[in-house]
Formats: C-alpha cells, structure tokens, sequence
C-alpha cells in the first residue's frame, strides 16, 4: 500500500514539474493557463490520491480524517481550477492582452468587443445615474 | 427547499471535514451551516431533485473513469509538448456550437473542456462555446466540435438534462 502511495506521489510531482515547464516554455498569458491548469491540476490531484491511499491504507483508521480531507481537496480542486483558469483568460482579453503572434485563429474578437461596449455602456450609465443623484 | 438543501449539504461536508460526531462539532456545524444557507441558499441549483434519480448517477459513475482516461492522456500530451525543443503549439481562439441547452450541463461541459486535451474554455455566450486550442489540427467546423464537446455530450446529458 505504502508503495502505491508513493507512486502516486512521485507521477503527481513529475506533472506539477511539467506544468511548470510549461508555464515558463510556453509563448503568452493564454497558453501558459493551459499548462496551469492542466498538467498542475492532475498533478496536484493524484498526489492527493496517494496521500489518501496511504491514509486508508494504514491499519487501525487512525488517520482516516486525513485521507478524506486529501479527497475533498481533490474535488475542489477539480471544480475550481478550470472556473479560475477561464477568469483568467477572459480578464485578459477583455483587457487587452494580445494573443501569440504565432496564433492561427481568433474567433473571440467580435464577441470580446460587443462584452467591452457593452461594460462601457454600464458604466456611462452609471455615471450619469450618480450625476443625476448628485445634482 | 433549496435553501434546506443548502444547509444540509454544508453540514454534511463540515462533519466529514471534522470526521468525529461530538455535540460540539455538530452545533457549531449546524450554525455555520445556518449562516451559509442563509446567505448563499439563493444560489443553489435548482431542480435538485433531479439528483435522486438513480441512472443519473449510474452515468456519473461511467462518466468519471472516461473522463479521467482524456484527462489523463491530455496531461500527457501538454507534457510532451512542453518538453519538445521546437514547442510544436498552433494554439488560437476558435469557436464551437454545443448542443446542451441545461445550465448545469454546460457548466461542466465547459470545465470538462479546460481540463482536457489543450482546450481551455474562454467564454460562453448562451451554447457558442469560445475554445482557446493549443494545437489547432483541423479546419473543419464539424471535426472541431466533435473533437472539443463530442467526447462528453451524451454522457452529460444523460446526468444533467
């Protein structure tokens, strides 16, 4: 059992460390999330494995709370990464950070400038709606 | 209801987080419980009671083997990409039509996407579904979204809709 745990610890570790090769090899914002959230994602999930298989794997269920915390971590973790890494790269464009030169198609353009008018056009209004308040 | 839900669900989580089942941990529980229902209750899914349904979580069952076979094999494939000497990426910002129309379902479909094979969902806007790809292989509109939401749409719709 311990040797599982360990295995499972060990590919867990080698992920992490590609993910963050990746973020450092890789060219602009959107494609380092990629890495981020993938490689480092899986990576950190199946080392919570192996620290849950090593919590159940010993006798007696002493440090059962352990493995069922490194489980719940693991689907948090699972639920909240993607939603982080979507933030992320819609911020970044809504704001204006170009995409690789090397990129081959950008079909968000259109959509990302009716979001910004949009944002724009709230906030004018807001504006005007304090001005009024004001007055 | 929802609200009941909310609570109960939090409750459930605090006592497996503590794991042990002393009054104390159970009152304050049931507080924290009480004031986390109370504030977030609104925004609770709805429908919950589509959970009791015993084939949906059949499907949940063969969904997370499956998925975590692509997630797997995604890993992998951004790993060797990464530590290629060239980075062989032609990553863009493409654009794709699902057919799932429940909330819930799109959700997922959206994070089951960033976690899978070089995709990374950037925005939704109501079932167009804009995908940052890290390797661009195809053209074809219809060979995208079979690529990119084809692989878990059944499956999904099945547990979700």
């Amino acid at each position: 059992m311990p040797d599982i745990a360990y295995w499972l610890i060990g590919v867990g570790l080698a992920f992490d460390l590609f993910g963050c090769i990746g973020l450092v090899r890789l060219p602009d914002v959107y494609n380092r999330a990629q890495a981020a959230t993938k490689c480092v994602t899986l990576g950190t999930c199946v080392m919570l494995a192996g620290v849950a298989v090593a919590a159940f794997g010993e006798s007696g269920g002493a440090i059962w709370p352990m493995g069922i915390k490194a489980i719940i971590c693991a689907v948090f973790i699972l639920l909240t990464s993607p939603v982080a890494a979507h933030a992320i790269c819609r911020g970044a464009y809504l704001s204006g950070v170009p995409l690789w030169p090397g990129s081959v198609e950008d079909a968000f353009g259109p959509r990302a400038q009716d979001i910004r008018n949009e944002q724009a056009a709230a906030q004018t209004q807001r504006a005007e709606h304090e001005e009024t308040q004001a007055s | 209801m929802k609200w009941l839900m909310c609570m109960l669900s939090v409750l459930g989580l605090w006592l497996l987080l503590f794991w042990s089942l002393d009054p104390w941990v159970i009152g304050t529980g049931v507080f924290f419980a009480l004031i986390v229902g109370g504030l977030l209750g609104e925004i609770y899914p709805d429908g919950i009671a589509k959970a009791l349904d015993p084939r949906r979580w059949f499907f949940l069952l063969v969904f997370l083997p499956y998925f975590l076979w692509y997630c797997m094999r995604a890993n992998v494939d951004v790993a060797l990409r990464v530590i290629h000497p060239d980075v062989p990426i032609r990553p863009g910002i493409v654009k794709v039509r699902t057919t799932l129309a429940g909330e819930m379902s799109r959700t997922f479909l959206a994070n089951c996407i960033t976690l899978t094979p070089g995709t990374l969902t950037v925005d939704i806007d109501g079932q167009d579904f804009y995908i940052h790809w890290l390797n661009i292989d195809t053209d074809d509109e219809a060979r995208r979204t079979a690529e990119i939401c084809g692989r878990f749409e059944p499956l999904l719709r099945r547990i979700f809709e």
